[in-house]
């Protein structure tokens, strides 16, 4: 007679037999699937290429991920912190034995548009090609030509720090399977010209959505399109919507936009955190009219139907508790915070940052609030704004308690959408890591 | 005394440096002169070259202080030059020293290693390269008296251990490793203990050559792939 286990262990094995076939039909499908080459683009003026290809690097701010900090540009090394382990981004100077100089542009097409390496190996997503894909293959071809011409710079590739099975990269022909499709873009032909622009740039080289979408467990963007904001892995900022709808820009002008993009300060808002090194980086060096295409563009995204309920998760303190707390929120306000953020919350702009109907706080998540009253910040030296001033980090002076009572009183003043900060949620934000 | 630097506006110099400098003087006081809490520096004061490169290197992160490297990530090498600019010109007075625990043993051994130096072990004095008062050396050497005793251990631990480092050649940290724990910690109990002359500024140019060879006397560089290079 059978034994009941020996039915189990085979079950057992049929069905690892089956998962490890499916596995391999996946890798099969996700290595061998034809690939669009793409049609290199025949090269009239090869400076005029690499200005181009020069534009479009800053415009992904490639260079930012790509350097580590005080290292040589564009030589990779950089840690890219992400649930599943840190990352460390590769080298993409022109170095034949470190970095891309055995390349052809057909073999940067297939990382972009494709997302795998030249020996087709799959590349982690925190490669942002999920967005690149909709790049032209001319502008990858400029982009090619313009790393190119970068100073080679020998410097080895660091292997990656993942968790298992995180680190078995056949198994991103999963993700893959789930999560992506070589995609191009397509020009919305109701819309005009300059719609159509800031769509590109937004979709495309600019991979907005790795920041300003949700992600799923699996690091995938929820709605990449919608652009409805997300709290950033592993880096805890939250990033705030950027559709036209309430919580979004919809009450901000195309001119609030540009200004914030161009210069890192605006009337509604300032770029601190790792918007701070986008727009020194990155979007400073845009020109006015991709900017406005940019702005013009996110004014029309739709609201999502259901946009998430306001304030933190942090529930009302009784009635005297809450009073009193508003009391001493009150109290440090007036004497910490209203020199520079004034006394009904206004600001005075574009140095100081209004806090009634501000995006980091008036979003669905305070950790913002939290992060910048604990270490301050800069917004970033630009052509227009060369000497931003600074929020102060009040970390070391301020209690647990003493944060969540000033940012309670913010929230609940102002014709802010009230909601309470608690001490241990203060507290959460005092370890994670600055830099 | 002299007309100090202070006295002389600086035609570099841009208005409003005060308020764009709250995220600074919170920690590091009023002016940058300090506060009671015994570990932040006090920056003001410093020459202006000191100031520049160690900006730039928490901005780099050759000099690491999570805090640091966090505020001056996305800052031009423009504005650095700014800030340094205005926190040297800045000479709030100094408050007096704290009392000193350390024994008189320990004080006496502090102050031979400042004064003199070891010439046995060709262990220069402090005062041979910070001056003969310790105020300091345009452009790139900074004073050491009215600092916590806490700060000058951890910056001479930093350099021992390679955590801290400054432009090659690193003359410091040759000297923080050639001492022991011991004479970091006689060293730094002396500093914290004196008193600051009313007059206390950095000298516009060594009094006689260098012992050795410090690359922060050199000229400030940006490199590559720093905010500062970025066109």
């Amino acid at each position: 007679m059978r034994r009941p286990w020996t039915t189990g262990l085979k079950w057992l094995l049929l069905g690892t037999a089956g998962t490890l076939v499916g596995l391999a039909g996946v890798v099969a499908w996700q290595s061998l699937a034809s690939e669009d080459p793409g049609m290199a683009s025949a090269v009239g003026d090869p400076q005029a290429q690499r200005l181009k290809g020069q534009y479009l690097a800053q415009a992904g701010n490639c260079m930012a991920c790509h350097t580590v900090r005080g290292g040589a540009g564009y030589a990779g090394g950089r840690a890219i912190a992400s649930p599943f382990g840190t990352l460390y981004t590769s080298n993409i100077t022109p170095d034949k034995a470190t970095g891309i100089g055995n390349w052809s542009r057909d073999d940067f097409w297939r990382a972009l548009h494709h997302g795998r390496g030249r020996d087709g190996r799959f590349l982690y997503p925190a490669f942002p090609y999920t967005s690149y894909t909709r790049m032209s293959r001319d502008d990858s071809d400029a982009l090619f030509a313009y790393l190119q011409s970068l100073p080679p710079v020998n410097q080895p590739n660091r292997d990656h720090a993942l968790r298992f099975p995180y680190n078995q990269r056949m198994l991103l022909a999963l993700w893959r399977a789930l999560y992506f499709k070589p995609g191009s873009f397509t020009p919305d032909p109701a819309r005009d010209a300059q719609w159509n622009r800031g769509a590109y740039l937004v979709q495309g080289a600019g991979h907005c959505s790795a920041c300003h979408s949700a992600r799923n467990a699996l690091g995938a963007s929820l709605a990449p399109l919608a652009l409805e904001g997300g709290v950033i892995p592993a880096l805890a900022w939250y990033a705030p919507p950027l559709h036209g709808g309430e919580k979004g820009l919809g009450s901000w002008s195309e001119a609030d936009i540009a200004a914030l993009l161009k210069t890192g300060v605006s009337p509604r808002g300032t770029a601190l955190g790792p918007m701070s090194e986008i727009v020194g980086r990155s979007l400073q060096y845009l020109t006015d009219s991709d900017i406005s295409a940019i702005s013009v563009y996110l004014k029309t995204l739709p609201a999502p139907s259901s946009e998430s309920s306001a304030g933190s998760g942090t529930p009302r303190p009784e009635p005297a508790q809450a009073e009193r707390i508003l009391k001493q929120g009150q109290k440090l306000y007036g004497s910490l915070c209203v020199d520079c953020h004034g006394g009904k919350g206004q600001g005075s702009a574009p140095d100081y940052p209004p806090l009634a109907g501000n995006h980091a706080i008036a979003g669905p998540q305070p950790l913002n609030a939290i992060r910048t009253v604990l270490n301050g910040g800069f917004p970033p030296s630009t052509t227009g704004n060369p000497y931003p001033f600074g929020m102060p980090p009040f970390g070391p002076q301020l209690s647990d308690s003493e944060v969540a009572a000033v940012l309670s009183y913010v929230l609940n003043s102002w014709g802010n959408q009230g909601g309470w900060v608690s001490a241990s949620e203060v507290n959460r934000y005092r370890s994670v890591p600055l830099d | 005394m002299a007309q100090s630097p202070a006295t002389a506006p600086d035609a570099r110099a841009i208005p409003g440096m005060a308020e764009r400098m709250a995220a600074c003087t919170v920690c590091h006081g009023k002016e940058g002169r300090a506060t009671a809490d015994g570990y932040y520096p006090r920056i003001a004061g410093k020459p202006e070259g000191y100031l520049l490169h160690q900006l730039q290197s928490f901005r780099d992160g050759q000099r690491r202080y999570p805090m640091m490297n966090y505020l001056l990530a996305n800052l031009s090498d423009d504005y650095l030059q700014q800030i340094a600019i205005f926190f040297a010109a800045q000479h709030p007075p100094y408050p007096p020293p704290v009392t000193t625990e350390a024994s008189a043993t320990v004080l006496e051994r502090g102050r031979q290693l400042v004064t003199t130096g070891q010439p046995a072990q060709r262990m220069p004095a402090c005062a041979a390269c910070h001056g003969d008062g310790l105020g300091g050396v345009a452009p790139g050497i900074p004073g050491l008296l009215g600092l916590p005793k806490d700060y000058i251990n951890a910056q001479l631990g930093a350099w021992r251990n390679g955590e801290r480092k400054a432009k090659a050649p690193d003359c410091m940290g040759e000297i923080a490793r050639a001492l022991s724990p011991e004479d970091i910690n006689a060293a730094s109990s002396w500093l914290a203990a004196q008193p600051v002359p009313p007059d206390y500024r950095p000298a516009a140019a060594p009094p006689k050559p260098l012992p050795t060879q410090c690359g922060s006397m050199g000229p400030a560089v940006s490199k590559p792939g720093t905010m500062g290079a970025i066109p």
